[in-house]
């Protein structure tokens, strides 16, 4: 199923398609994007080096086990609900903070939280079925 | 636009119900994914439907918003769709299982 | 309140564990219902004072369901019979199934059975009443069936289940019926605006409804057949759940219910009649039985019935005799129940016939025994005379009808002294030896029946010790507030004489018990036979209809589903849709057509497909072409995920579907177009439901207010995205737990495979 083409292909555009996955995250909030279609942008990063390198390649790249990714993202999602619990907010009431200098004021917020939270499952449940089909 | 939308949905809906009635499981899940897709439509088209402005505020806010799409339905849509994707992965793989454990896919027998 | 109610419900798992060790350990658990019973004894004084405890949680505000419960007279003394005879039971059954491999689990459901019947008696909201009111239902089912490998005892606890659960349901239909009339739930509410009920075309099948509950629950003609058959249950069990606790919370919902259903004759003569006929077949079936444990029960049936009869009366003085009566009769029958238990335990044997002059063998039972005996019979100084000497007086005074009502609770009562002694008396002191092999009870078992046995002579000759707590709960039951007077003495009248008379009958009837037991006709009137009947009936039916709706085929089921649904969906269209107007819905332009186009030749393409790969391709096509569509229509992020979503759906179809590249397009023709015709049809309608929904002039207050917020509430511009994360975040956490159970799911499916293939 791999050819040379599609080979450097996937390896130029994994790094693109991360980076724009990247983008569309954080931008998610204000413009067209968010934590789902991040999420999926980036499985169809890694399924297309799997189609070029295989399986073994795909995993290695990937920092960690798609596994452990479902898990942590469900439990990062849970931690921007429950962070108001503890200043006495009810359970996913959103929190704002502003971060950095006068001048470049960056708003940061439990939803950009949540919204990681959410991409982090996608990608961690598209990843773990397609290698664990392939690898079946 | 609406009525040409209307009819995608019907279409959508007949191809998908008529391969859920077929026999083989392969047609079975092609036909789950044309209804899902249909559903989208149909709630898609129910909500009204608005060319061009999404539902964006822009930075600026004006006086008055220009019409834009209805983001409710929008939203209920991205997160069928996202389901809609689990369940059908799932439901392949379900099928791969039985495949391998009965060496065929015809659904008679299957319960 | 609500905080011991679940703490007794989590204690469950501590006591299968502290239950399944030594009996000595295991009554360490009697510990936690003596402390409850220490704590309601102590919320007495509160309401001696003229208070009401009440506990409040908020459970689900937004949707309006609360926790609440409200401690007054009737519920205070129903929970102290809970929790104080539950702690006798813990001890005894602690001891009684001394060495049982399962007696862990008789502890558990135990504490989990307190737990809902102090529910029962302890909420103040007619619906959580009913969920309490299911999980006795449920609990006892576990209880009544603790030696689920007999197929009696699993036939017992089935019966009782189906009997008392379909009661339930009733409760469930009238609360929903009260609710709609009143527009409340909560029982004090109810109390404030009673006329609204009694006045309303409602009230009838309202009161029905109540009743079928109430004379399910407690065994009442014609659903009494389920208790005796419940004594297949332990002993212990049948001493608390079917003397003192479960059956009587019919007894309860009725008192609770009166001041708010009552005062009519449609409410009153139901339970005079039905009351009054348990309580006479109740008591004569229990003098034929030999099983101990079965004379008992029938002689519950009929003291449940009399119950009933008595809260039927309506009077004051008969809502004081409900009481005192409840209360003497959960001493006396729990006593005795626990004494069966101990003489069956130590003989091996419940026939009353075979069992005697175990006097010498069991010194304490025997004292218990008669002790109880005595109450049941109405000797002066027992609490059961002051309760005879008050049902009397209630029945004297009925204005309806006196003079068929007395005889008829005379004869009752004899009737009942006469199983007293039976159960209670014969067992010890008739003359003769005690079956072979007999041994002595340890302390551990008589504890129980004594303590209890002693308490109803307490509450006999010291009468003024509780007058106070039956006086509220009276009141409760009244609605008014009701002076009970109770004395040791009520003075020569009427009352005194029927008193004596019953003594009498009673000798007479002891005597001649043989005779009455070989003379009895007719045994049985066929309730229990009809009932397995009915039930016989219902699984041919069932197996009948069964196996055509069923035939294993997921073809055929998809094709009853889709059927059903469209027809429903149609039938609702046709009756409520207008006519649809075109105008403004035909402004398309060509690039638009173009891609709808394309979905379309998809999804015909996917059902002509031949092979799978050309379905695949055919539906990530419409998949696409749905993208686009969005796109065109202000989605831009529903396009996007769509784009994503399909382009993996297709990848995982190929890795799939590689293996199986044939589409077989095997059907016959005609089954084809039958296939085609429905699914077409729904198709309309799918189209014409789009069309009926796009037209209709709906209100965008919900889209306005999400623009209005999104910027100044939640600091974002993408309006979707904010409702995602933020304003619905918490259906989003439930769709992402959706995913990543579909997630584990596959990879289980696939382990379990893997691990197929390295086994076999």
């Amino acid at each position: 199923m791999s050819s040379s083409i599609l080979r450097t292909a996937a390896r130029v555009l994994m790094p693109l398609l991360v980076l724009f996955a990247v983008f569309l995250l954080v931008r998610g909030h204000n413009d067209p994007g968010g934590g789902f279609v991040a999420g999926l942008v980036i499985a169809v990063a890694f399924v297309l080096l799997m189609f070029a390198d295989g399986v073994e390649a795909a995993r290695r790249s990937l920092p960690v086990s798609p596994w452990h990714l479902l898990g942590s993202g469900l439990l990062v999602a849970l931690t921007a609900g429950l962070m108001p619990v503890f200043v006495g907010r009810p359970f996913l009431t959103a929190l704002w903070a502003h971060l950095g200098p006068e001048r470049w004021d960056v708003l940061v917020g439990t939803p950009l939280l949540f919204d990681i939270g959410v991409c982090f499952v996608v990608v961690g449940v598209v990843l773990t079925m397609t290698f664990s089909l392939v690898e079946d | 636009m609406e009525l040409q939308l209307a009819i995608v949905a019907g279409v959508l809906y007949a191809a998908g119900l008529y391969l859920m009635m077929r026999r083989q499981l392969v047609q079975l899940i092609i036909g789950l994914g044309l209804i899902t897709n249909g559903t989208n439509v149909l709630i898609f088209t129910s909500g009204g439907l608005t060319r061009t402005n999404p539902p964006v505020i822009p930075e600026e806010m004006p006086e008055t918003l220009e019409p834009f799409a209805d983001p409710v339905p929008q939203a209920l849509i991205l997160t069928a769709i996202v389901i809609g994707f689990g369940v059908l992965a799932f439901s392949l793989v379900l099928a791969h299982r039985v495949h391998k454990a009965s060496g065929s896919d015809d659904v008679r027998g299957a319960s | 309140m609500t905080t011991l109610i679940l703490a007794t419900l989590a204690l469950a798992p501590l006591a299968a564990w502290l239950g399944g060790r030594s009996a000595k350990v295991a009554t360490l658990l009697a510990l936690w219902p003596l402390g409850l019973t220490v704590w309601f004894a102590s919320a007495l004084r509160i309401l001696l004072q003229g208070g009401v405890v009440t506990d409040h949680v908020a459970w689900i505000p937004s949707l309006g369901l609360n926790l609440s419960f409200r401690l007054d007279g009737l519920s205070a003394v129903f929970a102290l019979m809970i929790t104080g005879i539950g702690t006798l039971i813990v001890v005894y059954g602690a001891h009684y199934l001394d060495g049982h491999p399962e007696r862990g689990r008789f502890q558990a459901s135990l504490f989990a059975f307190m737990a809902a019947m102090l529910g029962v008696v302890l909420t103040d909201n007619l619906f959580t009443l009913f969920v309490f009111w299911e999980l006795t239902g449920f609990t006892s089912f576990l209880l009544i069936g603790f030696d689920h490998e007999k197929e009696s005892s699993r036939r017992a606890a089935t019966q009782a289940l189906i009997v008392t659960g379909a009661g339930g349901l009733a409760l469930l239909a009238a609360a929903v019926l009260i609710s709609q009339v009143t527009g409340t739930l909560t029982i004090p509410e109810l109390l404030s605006d009673r006329g609204l009920l009694t006045n309303h075309a409602s009230y009838l099948p309202i009161v029905v409804l109540v009743l079928l509950a109430a004379f399910t629950k407690s065994a009442q003609f014609p659903f009494h057949f389920w208790l005796p058959g419940a004594m297949a249950a332990p002993t212990p069990v049948s001493a608390y759940l079917h003397s003192a606790t479960m059956v009587k919370a019919g007894v309860y919902l009725v008192a609770r219910l009166t001041p708010v259903l009552g005062g009519t004759l449609l409410w009153e003569l139901p339970l005079v009649i039905i009351g009054g006929l348990t309580m006479l077949g109740g008591a004569y079936r229990a003098v034929q039985e030999t099983d101990l444990k079965r004379v008992l029960a029938y002689s519950t049936v009929s003291a449940l019935g009399t119950l009933f009869l008595l809260l039927g009366l309506g009077s004051e003085a008969a809502f004081t005799a409900a009481i005192v009566y409840l209360v003497a009769h959960a001493c006396y029958k729990g006593a005795l129940f626990q004494v069966a238990g101990v003489v069956d335990h130590a003989t091996g044997t419940r026939d009353i016939r075979r069992l005697a002059g175990l006097r010498a063998l069991l010194p304490q039972t025997s004292l218990a025994g008669l002790l109880a005996a005595a109450s049941m019979v109405g000797l002066p100084l027992t609490i059961g005379f002051v309760a005879k000497e008050l049902v009397y007086e209630a029945g004297l005074k009925y204005a309806l009808s006196p003079f068929a009502l007395v005889p008829a609770v005379v004869v009752g009562s004899a009737l009942l002294g006469v199983c007293g002694l039976l159960a209670g008396f014969g067992p010890f002191f008739t003359p003769g030896a005690p079956p072979e092999g007999s041994h002595r009870a340890s302390a551990g078992l008589w504890f129980g029946p004594l303590t209890l046995a002693v308490l109803g002579l307490l509450f006999g000759s010291a009468p003024g010790l509780t007058s106070g707590v039956f006086s509220l709960a009276a009141s409760a039951v009244a609605g008014r507030s009701v002076e009970a007077h109770l004395a040791l003495w009520h003075g020569l009248g009427l009352p005194l004489g029927l008193s004596a008379l019953t003594l009498l009958l009673v000798a007479l009837l002891y005597r001649a018990r043989k005779l009455v037991r070989a003379r009895a006709w007719p045994r049985s009137l066929g309730f229990e036979r009809g009932f397995t009947g009915f039930l016989r009936i219902m699984d041919f039916i069932s197996g009948r209809i069964g196996p055509p709706l069923q035939e294993s085929s997921l073809a055929s089921y998809a094709l009853t589903f889709v059927l059903s649904a469209g027809t429903l969906v149609g039938v609702g269209y046709y009756l409520t849709a207008e006519r649809v107007s075109l105008d403004g819905l035909l402004d398309v332009r060509a690039y638009e057509l173009a891609i709808s186009g394309l979905i379309i030749l998809g999804a015909i393409g996917a059902v002509r497909a031949r092979t799978t790969m050309t379905a695949v391709l055919c539906l990530g096509t419409s998949g696409y072409g749905v993208a686009l569509t969005f796109l065109l229509f202000g989605a831009p992020d529903l396009a996007m995920t769509q784009f994503a979503a399909e382009t993996l759906t297709a990848v995982i179809f190929v890795f799939v579907f590689w293996q199986f590249p044939r589409v077989d397009q095997a059907s016959a023709r005609l089954v084809k177009l039958r296939d085609a015709i429905i699914a077409c049809g729904c198709g309309v309608l799918v189209t014409l439901l789009a069309l009926d929904s796009a037209t209709l002039p709906t209100t965008r207050r919900l889209s306005d207010f999400y623009a209005e917020a999104a910027p100044s509430l939640a600091h974002g511009r993408n309006i979707v995205n904010v409702i995602l994360v933020d304003f619905r975040a918490f259906d989003t956490l439930g769709e992402i737990t959706v995913l990543v159970t579909a997630a584990v799911g596959v990879v289980a499916l696939l382990r379990i495979a893997a691990a197929e293939r390295q086994g076999g």
